[in-house]
């Protein structure tokens, strides 16, 4: 295995609570890795320490001699004391040239955005922005902070689809914290589930049906095994039944999202009162 | 015109050209409090500078420089929200100056000159330390513009692009230890955080991007200090206060500006 990034028994406290102990996570290149936990689980710093921002107390981290890491924040501190264009934002990830800026966007689906300001951005303009800087660093590892947090629910499958396209034309790796396992279940090889220390870990399916999942996420694991059968019995492992056609943005031809719909329809739990949102 | 309003002029030029690119950090990090930590300590670099008989630029940066680091290092810790330990240091360091100046044997000391700046009494030598100082900091804000601004962006995003988070603190802290003993001159320590904090402010909303607030703040600072000159030459007001007072009505104009456009 041609292993990217590895972390050794990564351990890490904060004020005497134990945050992180005895964490092990192997990338290799080209693979998709989602990591899923509650809220206080942890995943929040076991990506710090994979940066670099903090220090384990114990274990240690390594990278492939010259990997490039590309990082998409989950919030940034610009808020509005920070005048930033989408076009400036870019360039200060580093001397690229100007005519890479303006394509990188394109393939995002963030086309024309440079002259706005970072600060009028919506949720998932935003989301893919940050996706476009880190792309124009040629990253072999994209590290993803929750990277669909207030997106509504098709544009976060719009989002992961287009990670998707993504890991397939550049063969980057990609490891992304999400709170919604059963939207990314599709798009991912391999989950990890932490809590403290990695509860279990392996393809998505696998994940869902450990027993540890299920103790952590109770109902939502029912909902995520149930989504799972389904996905199965159609072979459509990387869609999801919800969009309805109304996915605004570029639907990137995936025609069979209709058939979805009315084929669940009635045994379907109703999504506005899906817990995840309202609890993350 | 006098020479001494040549010396000041340009002294308080250098200062405000210094104070941009600072400034705008330092509003963009919510650092103010910071700011006034580390240019209180400077009261006590003076005495010990005294005591010791050591140049008082020289222990005026040490001083604030290690205000900076102690303070860095007690927020760390958690124990108190980030305001109430930079009010708690802030305070303390401006008190224990004020007690260290009187207590010192054998010594009286202009104590507004220190508070409030003494700009029209900076001779051609201060003026040539000043110069070298405002290009060092200058310098070494360009140098590290692009890691700067992305850390405050997102420290992460910095480090994940190869920056480093130990450099970005220090660079920070070290120059804003620099600009303080450069700026106690012209303003006076109490003033030294507005010098900052104002002009990048009011360059603010008429700006799109990071760059052009600096040279903003650059802009608005240097009107400042000639206006603030010429205030204080025509209503015999002291210095310091009416630069500051110049920038804040800058202030008001680029808000009031701002609000007509919309």
């Amino acid at each position: 295995m041609s292993g990217l990034l590895r972390a050794e028994g990564l351990s890490f406290r904060q004020g005497g609570r134990r945050i992180l102990d005895d964490v092990n996570i192997d990338i290799a290149e080209g693979e998709i890795v989602t990591l899923v936990g509650p809220n206080g689980g942890g995943k929040t710093t076991l990506l710090r320490l994979l940066i670099g921002t903090l220090r384990p107390g114990s274990g240690r981290v390594i990278r492939r001699p010259g990997l490039r890491l590309g990082y998409t924040p989950q919030k940034m501190q610009i808020e509005r004391t920070m005048p930033m264009r989408v076009g400036r934002f870019l360039s200060l990830s580093g001397g690229l040239k100007h005519g890479a800026r303006a394509a990188v966007l394109d393939r995002v689906g963030a086309t024309g955005l440079e002259s706005a300001q970072l600060s009028d951005l919506s949720g998932g303009e935003m989301q893919r922005v940050l996706l476009a800087r880190a792309l124009l660093r040629e990253p072999h590892l994209l590290i993803l902070d929750e990277p669909t947090q207030g997106l509504d629910q098709p544009a976060e499958a719009a989002f992961y689809r287009l990670v998707s396209e993504i890991r397939a034309e550049r063969g980057v790796a990609i490891l992304l914290v999400s709170h919604d396992l059963h939207v990314v279940m599709g798009a991912c090889d391999r989950v990890i589930c932490l809590n403290g220390h990695v509860c279990c870990s392996g393809a998505p399916d696998h994940v869902t049906a450990d027993p540890a999942y299920q103790r952590l996420f109770g109902s939502r694991a029912d909902f995520a095994l149930y989504r799972h059968r389904h996905d199965h019995s159609h072979d459509h492992g990387h869609d999801h039944g919800h969009e309805h056609g109304h996915e605004h943005g570029d639907a990137q031809g995936h025609g069979h999202d209709h058939g979805h719909g009315h084929t669940h329809g009635p045994a379907q739990p109703p999504r506005a009162s899906a817990p995840d949102h309202a609890a993350s | 015109m006098d020479d001494f309003l040549i010396r000041a002029g340009l002294a308080g030029i250098v200062a405000a050209l210094v104070a941009a690119p600072l400034g705008c950090l330092v509003v963009w990090r919510r650092m103010a409090y910071f700011g006034d930590a580390t240019s209180h300590a400077a009261l006590l670099g003076v005495a010990l500078g005294l005591l010791a008989g050591l140049p008082i630029m020289f222990a005026v940066t040490a001083l604030a420089a290690a205000m900076a680091l102690t303070v860095t290092a007690a927020t760390a810790a958690g124990r108190y929200a980030m305001d109430t330990v930079l009010g708690v240091f802030a305070h303390a360091a401006l008190a224990t100056g004020l007690v260290s100046l009187a207590l010192l044997p054998g010594v009286r000391v202009d104590l507004m000159a220190y508070l409030f700046g003494d700009i029209l009494a900076v001779g051609w030598d201060d003026l040539t330390l000043i110069a070298a100082g405002g290009a060092v900091i200058l310098a070494v804000t360009g140098l590290f513009w692009r890691s700067l601004v992305n850390g405050t962006l997102s420290p992460e995003l910095m480090v994940a692009e190869g920056g480093s988070l130990v450099r970005d603190r220090l660079v920070l802290t070290l120059l804003l230890a620099l600009f303080v003993a450069l700026a106690m001159r012209i303003v006076g320590v109490m003033l030294i955080t507005s010098l900052l904090i104002i002009p990048a402010a009011a360059a603010r909303p008429l700006s799109r991007t990071p760059e052009a607030m600096a040279l903003g703040a650059a802009l608005v600072g240097t009107v400042s200090v000639v206006g603030g000159l010429w205030l204080s030459f025509t209503l015999d007001s002291p210095t310091g206060p009416s630069i500051i007072l110049a920038a804040a009505a800058f202030f008001c104009l680029a808000n009031a500006i701002a609000t007509l456009r919309r």
